[in-house]
């Protein structure tokens, strides 16, 4: 099979004498930097770690549903590790997955500058991050919560005995960390570009990074406000969420998915921008329509804040409201197809090459677009009405999440590893690895729908016998999904020590931070780089290499 | 009313807001709160709400445009403050709807 | 085509390890390329923040919204029994010290070392005082009863001493309570970040009267200006939600 790849003589070459990762030593060099690079550092081993008391918890639920009965634990014991196996997956993990770690790496890198706006307050942002995870890990220790990630009233204020205002806290404080990496974003995107380099040569993946930020900053404020009404309601029995008090639990609703929904998209447009770069790396063409692909991502996060009451329907919201609604989340379903369709149409005719990155990218296309399109089924009033709370819900958005963002973000890793540590990680096993991941997860989730669609409800650690194949398909899916992402686990640690040395350019891609040595320099370019030519330009950069070997040799 | 200052730094061209633009704002601000409050004893109706609310929001526009130097400051500063309210009419609007209508003319 | 300005190596790293040392004012990051840069992103990115904080109150008045609409009576009520006097004293007294903060970014633009330091102390007098009136607002709430989760009597509501009062149903008069709780939040939730800047104020105060501010390293002091001023704009709208409902009764 043809590659793109083009590693230096591995005889011969060296990692640089200087990087970011050699400039200082000592854990406190790291606790204390302000350096993105080691941030985004810092955040990949904390979201891993998550990732994995997540994925733990994620297996205990599928290895319960394995068999009808309720057996392996208490049903008030699934209640928990579901609830906190959302929890620690979409506030721990999902939310800075792709932003804190290749975002924070990468954005100055792409833009032309030394660092973020403000290197101190992204320190902050993951010291926030880390308190935030304690006290959700706390709350794990101390027993756990069991409302489900949603927080649901009068569920979580007056009926539960656990430890909600602990949850609550921890999901405040990760919910700050992300304020201020979606604040530096902004600042840095709109201030911080090297000369030449206008908002329409940005790599789409700064773009696409720029709409996160602005949900981030305008959806999560109220979500934070939302918790702490909680915690007061639960420790001083307020009654604003209470119908006995006068107050509305659908006001909770309301305030909830203003943020949640939004937050959606938190969790997908990042992955969107990471698949953008690999899909036009790996088929050595500029991406289709870039303008349309760089403003879907802006009208993706300005209509997120139009469609939030969809996760109401059926909860006694007004059923006019409820019609305004279906409509305008099937207009947010268009600028995500626009981007899938540029995607193909990039992908048409172009020289493509099947890389690891490039792998894990055609999962996302396939599964990201399945779950975008049964995401239009629930926003059809009827269909919801049948579908909501089932295993549909459930499958949706496994397909659009894991399926889509956690593919993503797999395929950014492997990507960008190479800049991030000066080398190559192993190319055969990590194709393996794409492969396993793909297909464990279409077990797994396919089933899902179906039985979603037959009326299993989600959230019950029980169901009927009919139901027990598809759920053991699931439970099979969910073992060869763990092999695929224990399998990167192993060999990206692995590659640090015996990988290939990678170049400064190994996948011949455009992007400025691939013109610069891997690792980079702690202050990225010895000199403010200026940009004169536009994104994905691939002639430019044949000329450039040309020029180099004519001007050394 | 304003001075254009070239500080010592390149690039760092600030407008500084002269002190009688801030005491003709305070003086304005004390009026209109002295206006508020003096409106909500007389009964208008519904008015009194829709007063109250205008003056308030007359009030803070002083505030950002000339105490937060909006009104000197670049389109991207405008647009944030823009941006912000947008987002804020967004959540009251989208979440009346439902409310408006769950029970039509009840609200 | 050729770009040979994207630098792919070191060229040469000063003594320093710093690229670039042309000679900045000392508080210049040099992640940024000039001061006027610096200065940009600073007073964009409290923008930023503050627009978080719009939404962040947002919450609470959409939650204020619709319970004013719900149980009109009993905002009534619960609004007429706040001590206007105290109300818009203390609105003015914030208006004053947004006055004195705007002052002391002028004084500092103006690199005015004790000039700056007078107002940045009247803007801690004044929110002192903000706080101080607010405090016997709370205790009053306090002794009346009014504070819900913790003393909350609808008496007063049911039975109104005050012959001018119109009573309310017990149910109706219930819903008091939501309104107190809404009172105590949103101005709860000012008064902390009025302390929260307070306590950045006397921070600043120790700072400037060694003349940090006044030598041309403006952005703090316009920076806390700006998240005052915002502070004060939330007062502005609180003032007439919670104090002025119907007060011709
Ligand atoms: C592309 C267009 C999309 C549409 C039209 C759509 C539509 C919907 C609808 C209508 C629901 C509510 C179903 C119900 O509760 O009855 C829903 C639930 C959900 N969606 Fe989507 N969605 C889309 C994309 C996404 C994306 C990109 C993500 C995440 C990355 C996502 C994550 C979720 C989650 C987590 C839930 C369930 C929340 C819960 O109740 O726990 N969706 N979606
Ligand atoms: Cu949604």
């Amino acid at each position: 099979m043809s590659t793109i790849v083009s590693l230096p003589d591995q005889s011969t070459a060296k990692l640089p004498a200087k990087s970011y990762l050699n400039q200082e030593y000592g854990l406190k060099s790291w606790l204390l930097t302000g350096d993105h690079k080691r941030i985004a550092m810092l955040y990949l081993f904390s979201i891993t770690f998550f990732f994995v008391i997540g994925g733990v918890l994620a297996g205990l639920i599928r290895l319960e549903l394995l068999t009808p009965p309720a057996d392996l634990m208490a049903t008030d014991t699934y209640n928990k590790v579901f609830s906190m196996h959302g929890i620690i997956m979409i506030f721990l993990f999902l939310v800075p997955s792709v932003p804190a770690t290749i975002g924070n790496f990468l954005i100055p890198l792409m833009v032309g500058a030394r660092d973020l706006a403000f290197p101190k307050i992204n320190l902050l942002s993951w010291y926030l991050y880390m308190g935030g995870g304690l006290l959700v890990l706390a709350t794990m220790v101390l027993g756990g919560v069991d409302t489900g990630w949603t927080f649901t009233t009068p569920l979580s204020t007056h009926y539960l005995n656990t430890h909600v205002v602990t949850a609550a806290m921890g999901i405040f404080l990760a919910g700050f960390s992300s304020i201020f990496t979606g604040l530096n974003f902004i600042v840095t995107i709109h201030r911080m570009r090297c000369p030449g380099m206008t908002w329409f040569r940005l790599p789409l993946f700064v773009w696409g990074h720029y709409a996160t930020s602005i949900i981030m900053i305008l959806g999560t404020p109220v979500l934070a406000i939302t918790l702490v009404l909680v915690a007061l309601e639960r420790t001083m029995n307020i009654g604003v969420f209470d119908p006995s008090k006068g107050g509305d639990p659908l006001l909770f609703q309301h305030l909830f998915w203003f943020y949640s929904h939004p937050a959606v998209y938190i969790m997908i447009l990042p992955g969107m921008a990471v698949i953008s770069e690999v899909i036009s790396t790996f088929s050595r063409k500029r991406v289709f329509g870039y303008t349309a692909v760089a403003f879907s991502s802006v009208a993706i996060a300005v209509f997120g804040f139009l469609v939030w009451e969809h996760h109401m329907f059926i909860m006694g919201v007004s059923q006019y409201s409820a019609l305004v609604f279906s409509l305008l989340t099937m207009l947010v379903a268009v600028p995500s197809a626009i981007k899938i369709f540029n995607w193909s149409m990039t992908l048409y005719k172009g020289s493509i090459t099947f890389e690891t990155p490039m792998l894990y990218a055609f999962g996302f296309i396939g599964l990201f677009t399945i779950g975008g399109l049964t995401g239009i089924f629930l926003a059809t009033l009827g269909m919801d009405v049948h579908l909501t709370e089932t295993y549909f819900i459930v499958a949706h958005f496994h397909f659009v999440m894991v399926g889509g963002m956690l593919m993503a973000y797999l395929a950014g890793v492997h990507f960008w590893w190479p800049k991030m540590t000066g080398r190559m990680y192993p190319e055969a096993i990590s194709k393996t690895a794409a492969v396993i991941t793909f297909i464990g997860f279409i077990v797994t989730f396919f089933p899902q729908f179906i039985l979603g669609y037959l009326g299993m409800p989600r959230r019950y650690a029980a169901y009927p016998a009919d139901f027990q194949v598809l759920n053991v398909f699931s439970t099979a899916g969910a073992s060869i999904l763990g092999i695929g992402y224990l399998l990167p686990m192993l060999y990206l640690p692995w590659s640090l020590k015996y990988g290939e040395i990678a170049g400064d350019n190994p996948w011949q891609a455009t992007g400025l931070e691939w013109q610069i040595q891997s690792p980079p320099l702690t202050e990225n370019f010895s000199e403010i780089p200026i940009m004169d030519h536009e994104a994905y330009d691939y002639e430019w950069l044949a000329n450039k290499t040309h020029h180099e070997v004519q001007t050394v040799g | 009313m304003t001075e254009k200052t070239q500080s010592t730094h390149q690039d760092a061209e600030v407008h500084v807001v002269k002190p009688p633009v801030y005491l003709a704002i305070f003086f304005a601000l004390l009026v209109l709160t002295a206006l508020t409050t003096g409106i909500s004893f007389i009964d208008l109706g519904v008015f009194n709400a829709v007063i109250a609310l205008a003056i308030a929001c007359l009030k803070a526009s002083l505030v950002v445009l000339f105490f937060m130097h909006i009104h000197y400051s670049s389109r991207l500063l405008k647009l944030t403050v823009a941006a912000g309210l947008f987002t804020f009419m967004l959540l009251i609007s989208l979440t009346m709807t439902d409310y408006i209508s769950r029970a039509w003319g009840m609200f | 085509m050729d770009s040979p300005s994207i630098a792919t190596t070191p060229h040469e790293l000063g003594s320093s390890g710093l690229p670039h040392a042309h000679d900045h004012p000392a508080f210049m990051r040099h992640h940024f390329e000039d001061i006027g840069q610096q200065r940009e992103a600073a007073s964009f990115g409290m923008w930023v923040f503050l627009l978080t904080e719009i939404m962040f109150f947002g919450g609470l008045f959409c939650a204020y919204l619709i319970f004013r609409n719900w149980y009109h009576p009993a905002f009534v009520a619960g609004s007429n029994t706040l001590d206007i006097t105290l109300g818009t004293t203390n609105t003015a007294v914030l208006i004053g010290s947004s006055f004195t903060m705007a002052m002391a970014v002028y004084s500092a633009e103006m690199r005015r070392k004790g000039q700056l330091v007078l107002f940045l102390v009247l803007t801690i007098l004044l929110g002192g005082v903000f706080l101080g009136i607010k405090a016997v607002e709370y205790h009053q709430k306090y002794v009346d009863h009014h504070i819900p989760g913790m003393n909350f009597s609808i008496q007063e509501f049911v039975h109104p001493t005050n012959p001018k009062a119109i009573p309310l149903a017990p149910d109706m008069a219930e819903k008091t309570q939501l309104y107190f709780f809404l009172y105590f939040a949103m101005t709860g939730m000012h008064a902390l970040h009025m302390i929260i800047g307070i306590g950045l104020l006397l921070f600043m105060v120790a700072r400037a009267s060694r003349g940090a501010y006044t030598a041309g390293h403006v952005i703090p002091v316009e920076n806390f200006g700006l998240y005052w001023h915002f502070v004060d704009i939330v007062w502005i709208f609180l003032f007439p939600l919670l104090y002025l409902i119907s007060r011709y009764r």
